[in-house]
């Protein structure tokens, strides 16, 4: 059985592996799973916009392709390419985020992203991946008895916390929290037992009255009118309560594609970005909300099945980090709007209009596929 | 451990804790679809309504305020367009780029701009601002040429309350102004801008059938508030157009006889009380009122000793003179003091006590009857029937005949004048003289009474009906009550001492030796009855008299005023007249030719036997 599975693996492995096959190996359903999501995008921005593809829904279009393209130049990039190139992805994020806090441009309060050969970078978003990455890289290394080792799990655990610091420093409190959970996805996943993961994250409640005091005021304001939206309505409250008035009088069946009112008289912010399910969920009410969620949760779980059929364990791991990722994306924005979590600014990927982010998500689902097409891959790990 | 199966363990764990990951994130994303869930549908309506109240913002529309017209339908309040230019900002570039160009074309003061400039500061972007009302067609035309140059301008039409006839009726159809912090009550409409409430006279007094009722409009607005589209319109009420017993023609004719005399006179349908006219001499233009009456014009109405805000005619307050006398005759005939014929001699005085009362004529009238009395306005006759009648009678009895109380006219600020009784004069603390009664047998003393209630004791006096003057004949078209003579009850005096009265008052026109006798009317067949006159507004002391007092050479403000009272036919009594003339000097010269020339023209206008068009209201067609 165990002969039977090497020399497989060694068939596999060879270097004839070329284009055709790789393309051949490419998950053409998930490929498809994400265009529909982008399609949702382009109703949802043609709505935003008051019917009218301009100006955002176009230029979703266009940089969807383009996504599309790069995820595709990088599924059929050789996996161990990738993950040698995984410290570099890092250490280049860390620089980028060290960087944008110096000379980044300042939006809502925040540097946030910085100009890049005329389009707008935002460091984090490259920072998570580049984390996934340079994580899947330090455990596919690691033998399962040096997991065992406490001194061993220093190194990630910093390499976690280094993005996460820096990113609040910026400050963007969701992209942080979804930094740290994302890390601590994938070191569960590397096989860290539950109670060190619990030991790190349990001092953390404490640890957040401490921060909360050195927390930017309008940080504070958005957990306080989190916890009572009502008590300032028309100030940070406005957005929740106008998106929950959004999202309630929708119904069951909607009000009806571009009949949404909340959404066309302004009364929800930001509805081509933040509020982006708001809006398509007025419309189109619980069912449509529902089919998104669906949609949503099917390309999760793709990307969880994905990490499951490989066979190494650095495209385990990077496929599992990047579909949390996805995940965390879509779960903050989500809660966001419907007023389980403060306001965090993260868009919807691949829905929400906005050119980096969907560059790097496209980016990420590239390495997923990569991950894909070399499932099979002789991978070794070394122990030195 | 073999590193397949080293590989086989963490592969393992792997799987194991990827399916946990993947599990609980499929889990929390169903918690997020049954918040969803909670959201829409369980809470659902509560947030439905909260978007429509989003959504929908609901304004009132003011419906075009009702008119007021003469009794043969002459419009004399209406509403006007109003050309305004108006500018919302957003729709310029550069506000006041926008706002010098429209000075060249259209000048604006110093001030306007400056009330424009802080009205676009306060309100919103897209809220037009009125730049200039009133606007000719020239200057429409100016702006519409210039269009492509004043971005943002726009030209809309409004209305605004309009008096075609000004101060010929002033008093009566008063005016309208901004609504005050106390009359805004619970009507919701006065909240609107550039809603007008009734201020002064008839506006005034049918203020809320003229003014209507609100509509509403329900409209989509965004979140800053601005219209998208209309939903709804429910129209109010229009308010109801009033008729007036005014002719205006009249009105303005009896005006310019009155010349520049501070006078007053009112002219009445003796057998109604439908008041015909009821003029005051200087007058005022209502409309500043609309927009706002500047400083300097206030300060000169205030200070004309003429006084042309005060409605004379019903609250300028004279003492009715020897206009009085028939009401004295009428106590005396009723309390059965004097009969019917007997004489009382003059010797030109009257001495009571100490005190000698005089009689205008200083050798004496000798013996006369109540006819003759009156015909030549005998002093010391009336003085002797008021001493025996007594104060208390003579004021029942003028109060009978409208001096003295409530008219109950719809004007407000109307004044009832004063008939002073014994009660009277003990509620002020004092006791009543019999000299007091002496002065009112003449029509002096305390007594006080307006032009109107002189031409309803007129009135009273030629239909023996208890007559009360309106100025309202129809509202929204409807005759109202009152309009006929048999809607008014007699007075209940006996014929007999009417007719004594009416004879009398024939005699001081009609025949020589009557101190009206300047006043016969040239018409074949129509003869007038009247009474004249004088009230002193200044004691005049025997030095005075001795030295041989003339009211002429006396400054304005202290000659007497002139009065005349009249009615015609004679025979068949149709209109009565009351003239009073302030500072006129003697009634018969002053006062007497226009009471003859206003009857005259009243008498050849003829509005009340004019072959009645009905309720002027009942033709209105053309509404503004």
């Amino acid at each position: 059985m165990s002969d039977l599975l090497t020399a497989r693996r060694l068939i596999r492995a060879e270097p004839s592996f070329g284009l055709t096959a790789k393309l051949w190996r490419i998950s053409w359903s998930y490929v498809l799973l994400l265009c529909v999501l982008a399609g949702v995008g382009y109703v949802a921005l043609y709505s935003a916009a008051g019917g009218s593809p301009e100006p955002y829904a176009t230029k979703h279009i266009i940089r969807f392709c383009l996504g599309l393209g790069v995820m595709l130049c990088v599924a059929l990039v050789d996996i161990r390419l990738i993950a040698r190139l995984s410290w570099l992805v890092y250490g280049g994020s860390v620089a980028l985020l060290i960087l944008v806090l110096k000379m980044g441009h300042v939006g809502k309060g925040a540097q946030r992203w910085i100009e890049l050969g005329g389009f707008q970078l935002q460091p984090s978003e490259l920072a998570k991946i580049g984390l996934v990455m340079a994580l899947a890289a330090w455990f596919h290394k690691a033998s399962w008895e040096r997991m065992g080792n406490p001194l061993f799990l220093i190194p990630p655990a910093v390499m976690v916390a280094v993005p996460v610091l820096l990113i609040l420093k910026e400050p963007n409190l969701g992209t942080a929290v979804i930094t740290a959970v994302v890390g601590a996805a994938v070191f569960l996943a590397a096989g860290v037992r539950w109670w060190k993961v619990v030991l790190v994250i349990a001092p953390i409640p404490y640890a957040a009255q401490v921060a909360f005091s050195h927390l930017h005021d309008y940080q504070k304001a958005r957990i306080t009118t989190f916890l009572n939206p009502e008590s300032d309505p028309l100030g940070a409250g406005y957005n929740i309560i106008q998106s929950k008035i959004a999202l309630g009088s929708g119904g069951l069946w909607g009000k009806g594609f571009l009949q949404g009112t909340q959404g066309h008289l302004n009364f929800l912010p930001e509805k081509q970005t933040d509020f982006i399910f708001t809006m398509l969920a007025e419309e189109f009410g619980l069912v449509g909300g529902l089919a998104l969620l669906g949609l949503l949760a099917t390309i999760v779980v793709g990307g969880m099945l994905i990490g499951l059929r490989c066979r190494n364990h650095y495209g385990r791991l990077l496929a599992l980090g990047i579909a949390t990722n996805f995940f965390m994306y879509v779960f903050v924005n989500i809660a966001m709007v419907m007023g389980a979590i403060p306001v965090g600014g993260v868009p919807l990927p691949l829905v929400s209009h906005g050119g980096s982010a969907m560059l790097t998500v496209m980016f990420g689902f590239g390495l997923l596929m990569s991950a894909h097409v070399h499932r099979d891959v002789d991978f070794e790990e070394r122990e030195d | 451990m073999s590193p397949f199966k080293k590989e086989n363990k963490r592969s393992a764990v792997f799987t194991r804790r990827a399916l946990l990951l993947g599990a609980g994130q499929v889990g929390v994303l169903g918690l997020l679809a049954s918040r969803l869930y909670q959201v829409q549908i369980e809470e659902g309506a509560r947030y439905s309504t909260l978007a429509e109240s989003n959504r929908i913002s609901a304004r009132l529309t003011a419906p075009p305020r009702g008119r007021i017209l003469d009794r043969f339908g002459t419009v004399v309040g209406g509403n006007r367009l109003n050309w305004r230019a108006l500018l919302t900002a957003e729709m310029t570039a550069d506000v006041d780029k926008t706002l010098d160009t429209f000075a060249r074309v259209v000048p604006l003061a110093e001030h306007e701009r400056a009330r424009i400039e802080r009205e676009l500061r306060r309100r919103r972007r897209f809220i037009p601002v009125i730049v200039r009302e009133f606007l000719t067609w020239e200057d429409m035309a100016r702006i519409e040429v210039n269009a492509p140059d004043l971005p943002g301008i726009y030209v809309d039409v409004g209305t605004t309350r309009i008096y075609p006839h000004g101060p010929a009726l002033a008093h009566v159809v008063g005016y309208v102004a901004p609504p005050s912090e106390q009359d805004s009550g619970d009507d919701p409409m006065l909240a609107l801008p550039g809603i007008r409430v009734g201020r002064s006279g008839m506006e005034r007094a049918h203020d809320l059938k003229l003014r209507g009722r609100a509509g509403a409009v329900q409209m989509e607005v965004n979140a800053v508030g601005r219209v998208i589209r209309e939903l709804d319109r429910q129209e109010g009420t229009q308010g109801q157009d009033l008729g007036l017993t005014i002719d205006v023609g009249l009105q303005n004719s009896v005006l310019k006889r009155l010349g520049d005399e501070s006078a007053s006179a009112v002219v009445m349908d003796a057998r109604n009380g439908e008041v015909l006219a009821m003029t005051t001499n200087p007058s005022f233009d209502p409309s500043l009122f609309n927009s706002g009456v500047s400083q300097a014009q206030w300060i000169e109405w205030t200070r004309n000793r003429k006084a042309p805000l005060i409605n004379k005619a019903a609250a300028g307050l004279y003492a009715p003179g020897s206009t009085f006398k028939m009401a004295v005759a009428a106590a005396g005939l009723e309390a059965k003091t004097i009969s019917p014929g007997e004489r009382i001699p003059c010797p030109g005085f009257l001495d009571l006590g100490d005190t000698r009362f005089h009689c205008w004529s200083k050798y004496g009238h000798g013996a006369l009857d109540v006819r003759n009395a009156l015909k030549q306005s005998c002093d010391v006759f009336f003085y002797e029937v008021a001493r025996r009648t007594g104060i208390d009678r003579v004021a029942a009895m003028a109060n009978r005949l409208g001096i003295g109380v409530d008219l109950e006219i719809e004007l407000p600020n109307v004044r009832r004048g004063l008939m002073p009784t014994r009660a009277w004069r003990m509620g002020q603390g004092k006791a009543w003289n019999i000299g007091d009664t002496i002065s009112c047998g003449i029509g002096q003393g305390y007594i006080q009474t307006t032009p109107l209630a002189l031409a309803t004791y007129t009135a009273r006096v030629a239909t023996g009906r208890a007559v009360q003057p309106h100025l309202t004949r129809s509202l929204g078209g409807v005759l109202q009550r009152g309009n006929k003579a048999e809607d008014w009850p007699a007075l209940g005096l006996p014929e007999r001492s009417l007719h004594l009265l009416r004879d009398g008052m024939w005699a001081v026109v009609n025949e020589g030796g009557g101190t009206a006798a300047v006043a016969r009317l040239p018409i074949p067949g129509v003869q007038m009855a009247g009474k004249t006159g004088s009230t002193q507004v200044r004691r005049v002391s025997r030095e005075q008299r001795e030295r041989g007092y003339k009211s002429e050479n006396m400054p304005w403000e202290w000659r007497p005023h002139a009065l005349f009272v009249c009615y015609a036919p004679y025979d068949q009594p149709r209109y009565a007249v009351a003239v009073v003339v302030e500072h006129g000097n003697a009634g018969s010269a002053a006062a007497a030719p226009l009471g003859r020339d206003i009857m005259i023209d009243v008498l050849t206008r003829d509005p009340a036997g004019r072959n009645d068009p009905g309720a002027p209201g009942a033709r209105v067609a053309e509404r503004v």
